[in-house]
């Protein structure tokens, strides 16, 4: 007698299941496109949108001029004038390039037209560090964005969250930034076949403990796994909570497992000083202060670019050890 | 002084052009007086001297296709069929405005008639204006897209990118510069590398010419060519209207740097008195006649101001609506 698989899954990596949901929804939506550089005819320099050319033809994916200003105004007009556009600005690091329309005009638009207009549009950018591609092409800049109001913010850890988070942001009738990890990119998971949405300002429990909790966002949650492992053996459970969505922020999730530990550790792989970190802990000691048995600690890359040298990097990078120590911390004091 | 152009237009078309500049030019005057009186928040652009580049323009659109302005772009909106009253209660900052209080004078949008707002940013509009004119391809309807811009912007990366975007994708947009010689505060001389900004165009394989911004006439015959040709498939366009505005960069006259003389120049090529020209010639309106529209009109724009200053101001609950759609 054969199981059936109830949810249908199988294995794929983290960048064909972004690959999968971007195909499946141009296959629904005809008002969806996809641009950005190197996107058709080389499938994307990271691989996300190979086979689509061959597809769904030129007019549905389209290779710009490394112009990142136009990308981002291209996705901003079209989306006002009734189009969803998918574009990418390849690396997180180029957001830099065209600021300007992402934070002065796409994050502001509905808002300053007294909601007249909504810019149904979603940007990919791969971010993050451990590829000896230095400074300019290795930052996880996501508190540059969830500071703006009028942008939303998703950063999956998980191949499954990768096609339900981008399926969800493509549908998302707002300006939504999916930001990829570089080294997820080739983890593989199970995936759900077929339609899969994850919702948008949702975390999830990753892994239960009872000893504290760790908010690990993108490839930190495959840290915090590593670390977890070892702080077991010592006898220490940690739960990790995975955000997924920074904004919207599901902070209820985020409180309801600090209430049960008392102790909690944020982790990310961007610089520490004014990251994101710095609001969920300044959150959970807002929401959730008599519940703490200790004070709540970041985690984050210290204050310097990313250095080049693989020894530097190295250095730079939060990792296992690092998580696996500030937890020690953390629980024995 | 106008060319053999004027003879395709109508006496229609003429009289709704001067109107809709008569219009832009007392909302200007007004807003102007109001701000000077400190009854708008804000700062305000005033558009007055430039009246014939919006409408020249924007009588060779339809509703249905799609602008971007700039910082000084009530004469866009009006142009383009803009509600005066709507636009003087936004500008006030009320509930009734067009953006319900939340955007003002440099936000000014109606996405309806297809105005994608004017913009805060010298630069913000054109990378926009691609993507409406992507847009309009894509959709197969025929429908282009305007991006008003100034000289200043010309200097800005975004324009440029804008521009080679357009034209690699044969995209249906027209680039309008206004060129009224001031970026802000400082010469266009001593801000472009070049004064001839129609020249650009070449550097993108697109069209370009200058005609005398202060011709609707002119503005029109160029305009109707570059909307066509958007429309037939073939391509963007750039078109340089040489012009200038009466008043300062922002508010009035106070602190004004450009020299009398040039002042004085350019108000003796009052777009309106151009116009005007052309309608006594063609004996399609007298003095007394556009006398009577400018009455006319005056009276509206008062009725509009009575409106914005009666209308209520936004709640404060309403503070946190519409930064997302829901």
């Amino acid at each position: 007698m054969t199981t059936a698989t109830p949810t249908g899954t199988r294995e794929l990596t983290y960048l064909r299941a972004i690959n999968e949901a971007i195909m499946l929804e141009m296959e629904r939506d005809p008002r969806v496109f996809i641009a950005g550089i190197d996107l058709a005819a080389r499938g994307d320099v990271f691989g996300t949108t190979a086979g689509i050319l061959p597809r769904f033809g030129p007019d549905r994916i389209i290779d710009t001029p490394i112009s990142e200003n136009a990308i981002a105004g291209l996705a901003i007009g079209a989306a006002a004038r009734g189009l969803r556009p998918v574009v990418s600005l390849m690396f997180m690091d180029f957001i830099g390039v065209c600021y300007d329309q992402i934070l002065n005009q796409m994050a502001k638009m509905k808002y300053m037209f007294g909601g007249k207009v909504s810019l149904p549009l979603t940007v990919l950018v791969n971010a993050g560090a451990g590829s000896s591609m230095a400074a300019q092409h290795s930052q996880s800049l996501e508190a540059l964005l969830c500071h703006i109001p009028g942008l939303k913010v998703v950063m999956p850890s998980m191949a499954d969250d990768a096609k339900g988070l981008m399926t969800a942001a493509m549908r998302d009738d707002n300006p939504v930034f999916v930001v990829l990890h570089k080294r997820c990119a080739r983890l593989a998971g199970a995936v759900p076949e077929g339609e899969y949405v994850v919702p948008l300002g949702k975390a999830t429990v990753v892994r239960e403990g009872r000893d504290a909790t760790v908010i690990a966002t993108a490839y930190m949650v495959h840290e915090a796994l590593r670390a977890a492992e070892r702080l077991a053996a010592r006898g220490i459970e940690i739960e990790i909570v995975d955000p997924r969505s920074l904004s919207p922020l599901d902070t209820q999730t985020l409180v309801a497992s600090v209430q049960k530990t008392h102790r909690v550790l944020t982790v990310q792989e961007a610089v520490e000083f004014g990251g994101f970190g710095g609001e969920i802990t300044a959150q959970i000691a807002q929401h959730a202060f008599d519940y703490l048995d200790a004070p709540p600690l970041r985690l984050g890359a210290p204050f310097s670019p990313v250095p080049y040298s693989p020894v530097l990097e190295r250095e730079w990078l939060v990792n296992a050890e690092r998580i696996h120590d500030a937890v020690v911390s953390l629980v024995e004091g | 002084m106008t060319t053999g152009a004027a003879e395709t237009l109508d006496s229609e078309q003429l009289l709704y052009m001067f109107r809709r500049m008569v219009t832009i030019r007392e909302f200007e005057e007004a807003a102007g007086r109001l701000a000077e009186q400190a009854r708008i928040p804000g700062a305000v652009h005033l558009y007055a001297g430039e009246e014939a580049v919006a409408v020249g323009v924007c009588s060779a659109l339809e509703a249905s296709d799609a602008i971007t302005s700039t910082h000084r772009g009530h004469g866009h909106c009006i142009a383009k069929g803009g509600d005066v009253r709507l636009m003087f209660a936004e500008l006030l900052g009320k509930a009734t405005g067009y953006n319900h209080g939340k955007g003002g004078s440099m936000h000014i949008a109606d996405v309806e008639i297809g105005i994608l707002g004017a913009n805060g940013i010298v630069g913000g509009g054109p990378p926009i204006a691609i993507g409406a004119a992507f847009a309009a391809k894509y959709q197969k309807q025929g429908g282009v897209a305007v991006c008003f811009s100034g000289d200043g912007s010309t200097n800005e990366g975004t324009w440029h990118e804008a521009m080679n975007f357009a034209a690699l994708f044969k995209l249906p947009a027209i680039f309008v510069v206004e060129n009224n010689h001031w970026g802000e505060f400082t010469r266009q001389e001593a801000q472009g590398a070049i004064a001839q900004l129609s020249l650009r165009a070449a550097s993108y394989g697109m069209p370009g010419v200058t005609v005398d911004g202060q011709d609707v006439v002119a503005v029109h015959a160029a305009a109707r060519e570059a909307v066509d040709r958007a429309r037939r498939g073939e391509g963007p366009s750039l078109i340089e209207c040489d012009t200038y505005r009466f008043y300062n960069h922002t508010g009035m006259s106070e602190g004004d740097p450009r020299p009398r003389e040039e002042r004085e120049r350019w108000r003796a090529r009052d777009p309106l008195a151009i116009v005007r020209g052309v309608l006594e010639q063609r004996a399609i309106l007298s003095g007394a006649g556009a006398d009577r529209v400018v009455e006319e009109v005056r009276r509206e724009i008062e009725e509009a101001v009575r409106f914005a200053e009666s209308s209520p101001e936004p709640d404060p609950a309403d503070l946190l609506t519409d930064v997302y759609t829901v």
